[in-house]
């Protein structure tokens, strides 16, 4: 291992943070395509995971990317690959594969401007709603959304520890802004970081079911070549993994599918609140635009203004609860994001018309300005 | 008398595939050769695309995974890449390798990776009711090409080869002990190897193109086969319409996941 | 010419897994014996003492329905 990966105290864009925190889950395989702004994720791995004896592959698209690291994780290997909107909506097919067959992996979508291809060097959260409803049919999905290098490192491994305890894909969004930022992170010792891995099953080969039905909603997981032999397909299938079409069947894997989210909801939610104690005015936003909002409310506050923010680290399942507890208080609301209001519709769901929404909106290219936020503010008067 | 059934998920038959579909000629080559080659089930991991052909790892007990159309070979890539202890081996059609697995089927000659490729080739895709494939030939009928298709075909095994595979064959299903042996071969070959099997669609191509029952189609391969060797002294008029059957490569190139250890050795004497 | 002991024809057992048989007549078609014949779509054993253990018909069958023994092995 080189030198610098050992210092401890480092000065990392996002994306090295985000390289560093999946190489600290245990991380071995990489597979992905070179687009902007994800590219130095990749270009980190290639130089590290060697040295780890792990595998680094560029592949010839985001398609196959997200292929190798599906076939990787059944083999056994923590694996993860990262991209941009246009790569992120070329592995879409794959991502509902991984979450049908319960294949643990990582996806970073570090979001530009789009549609298509949009603003290849500059930032947006235009992808929040791609995250959750991007492949066809009805499943859930994990989506985290970090918004400090040191955050995007320990929430990379939290995405690891999630798809591994729940057998799923897990999306991590970054954006431009904090792919590229430099800050001082310090990172933890190996020792220090508490991994999970995919629980390996009691039964013995002949009666294990890779789809069983357990209370848990996750069916213990076993790779490839450790004499387990067993099916995996993408058509839907039974408990034993093999296609079926009996109705029945079908929906109690789908069942089972959102059970095991929406039943851990609660370990897999996290929000954190910035002075909204006594608030008044909530902010709600995530990823660099909760920086923005943050430095909002701290010169809000400095004017007098009962402000705070509800900064979302968990984005998908959506932190509606944690949202619905400031209700009574709140009176106002703003959320804060580089998009058109992907955002603000599920917080408009969520409080279900209890208090007002209002809207920072930035899809131009440019960040979001703390300015801007504290006009909005003001104007709320 | 072989035994088939210790390789088998016997309560998942009878087989998915029409009367007389080639497709079951294949599987059974290919247990003789995983037996003949003497692999544990353990050690082999099987992948397969979407289509008739993408249907058969159901059937047999290995590790198994039914991906998505196209994309076996990224997925058999991921397994490789990862473990390269296990035996890799990818079942696809023409369709799925050809043209929407196309990029993938390139770029995984070009690496040369241990892959076992088999390439079930019947023309059409069959699973979803018989439109034209990349590998349809000009002037045959297809449910998407009513008046006979107008384009080019591919030369798969000839893609291959020009992209760098290590091993190429074609044999048919009228031949099925050749076809048993360049499997062997084929799993044998450090890198990636491609075996493209004629496999005869009666119900989606035969019936549409007027190509008799299976018993024809079969005969028609017995036929027409031309070794490779014969085929250089023919002219192009006289091969036309003809199958050339036999190893058209087996070459010694750098295998993808060898060199890659190389690099992970090297480092961790640095 | 003597008749060696080794050039005695081989004699062979066919059975044939009616369950699964589809009824394409491949084995009955690439015979070289005629051993077999369709009977009500399925592939029939319909004259056994002519079967010379070739293993023609089971290695074509697509549908794992046919066994060929060696009769005395």
């Amino acid at each position: 291992m080189s030198n610098a990966s050992q210092q401890r105290v480092r000065v990392l864009t996002g994306n090295e943070a985000c390289a560093e925190g999946a190489l600290a889950a245990g991380m071995r395989f990489y597979a992905g395509y070179p687009i902007t702004p994800s590219s130095e994720i990749a270009e980190v791995l290639a130089e590290q995971l060697p040295r780890y004896g792990g595998v680094f592959i560029q592949m010839e698209d985001e398609i196959a990317s997200m292929g190798a690291i599906i076939g990787a994780s059944l083999a056994g290997s923590k694996a993860m690959t990262a991209t941009s909107g246009p790569g992120f909506s070329l592995m879409q097919e794959n991502i509902g594969y991984a979450a049908m067959a319960e294949v643990p992996c990582v996806i970073v979508n570090v979001m530009r401007g789009g549609p298509s291809t949009g603003l290849p060097t500059l930032p947006s959260q235009g992808d929040i709603m791609q995250a959750r409803w991007g492949t066809h049919g009805d499943h859930p999905i994990i989506a985290l959304t970090p918004f400090s290098v040191a955050e995007t490192f320990s929430l990379t491994v939290r995405a690891f520890n999630l798809a591994e305890q729940y057998r799923t894909p897990v999306i991590l969004l970054l954006d431009e802004i904090l792919g590229h930022v430099n800050e001082k992170v310090e990172l933890p010792k190996d020792g220090e970081i508490a991994l999970v891995n995919r629980t390996l099953p009691h039964d013995p080969p002949e009666r294990y079911l890779p789809y069983r039905h357990t209370e848990s909603g996750v069916p213990p997981m076993v790779s490839f070549g450790q004499g387990y032999r067993y099916h995996v397909t993408g058509l839907a299938h039974d408990e034993s993994g093999f296609p079926t079409n009996r109705a029945s069947e079908i929906e109690k894997l789908l069942d089972r599918l959102h059970r095991k989210i929406e039943q851990n909801r609660d370990h897999i939610v996290e929000v954190e609140a910035y002075e909204m104690e006594d608030a008044e005015i909530g902010l709600i936003s995530f990823g660099s635009s909760a920086r923005a909002s943050r430095h909002a409310v701290r010169l809000a506050r400095e004017a007098g203004k009962k402000a705070g923010l509800l900064r979302i680290k968990t984005l998908w399942p959506f932190p509606d609860q944690e949202i619905q507890a400031y209700g009574d208080r709140v009176k106002k609301w703003i959320v804060a994001e580089m998009n058109r209001g992907q955002l603000a519709h599920e917080v408009e769901w969520a409080l279900c018309g209890r208090a007002p929404i209002h809207r920072v909106t930035v899809y131009n290219g440019d960040p979001i300005s703390p300015l801007t936020i504290l006009n909005r503010i003001n104007q709320l008067d | 008398m072989f035994n088939y059934d210790q390789y088998l998920r016997l309560d998942k038959f009878p087989l998915i595939w029409c009367s007389g579909c080639g497709d079951g000629i294949v599987l059974k080559s290919l247990l003789r050769a995983v037996h003949k080659l003497g692999l544990q089930k353990d050690q082999i991991c099987m992948v397969s695309g979407i289509g008739c052909s993408s249907r058969l790892p159901g059937y047999v007990d290995f590790n198994t995974l039914h991906t998505t159309h196209g994309r076996a070979l990224t997925f058999a890539t991921g397994i490789k890449m990862a473990r390269p202890e296990l035996t890799v081996l990818v079942i696809t059609g023409d369709g799925d390798a050809t043209a929407i697995g196309g990029n993938h089927y390139i770029h995984a000659a070009r690496r040369n990776i241990d892959l076992t490729v088999l390439l079930f080739n019947n023309h059409i895709y069959g699973m979803t009711g018989g439109q034209v494939s990349p590998t349809t030939a000009k002037g045959k009928k297809a449910s998407t090409a009513p008046y006979g298709s107008f384009e080019n075909t591919f030369n798969i095994s000839g893609l291959a080869q020009a992209a760098g595979a290590s091993f190429v064959a074609r044999s048919g299903v009228y031949n099925p002990v050749q076809l048993e042996n360049y499997i062997v071969k084929a799993i044998q070959k450090k890198g990636f190897s491609l075996v493209e099997i004629m496999s005869p669609c009666p119900t989606a191509y035969g019936r549409r193109n007027r190509e008799g029952t299976p018993v024809d189609m079969i005969a028609w391969q017995k036929e027409n086969s031309v070794p490779v060797a014969k085929a250089g002294q023919l002219t192009p008029e006289e091969l036309e319409g003809k199958l050339i059957t036999g190893i058209l490569v087996d070459i010694e190139r750098s295998e993808c996941r060898a060199e890659y250890q190389k690099l992970i050795d090297r480092l961790a004497q640095s | 010419m003597s008749q060696e002991p080794a050039a005695k024809k081989k004699k062979g057992h066919v059975t044939v897994r009616e369950a699964w048989c589809k009824g394409c007549a491949i084995c009955v078609e690439f015979c070289p014996e005629q051993v077999l014949v369709m009977e009500r779509g399925k592939a029939t054993v319909a004259y056994p003492d002519r079967c010379t253990a070739c293993n023609l018909c089971e290695l074509r069958c697509p549908d794992f329905c046919i066994t060929v023994s060696v009769k005395g092995e």
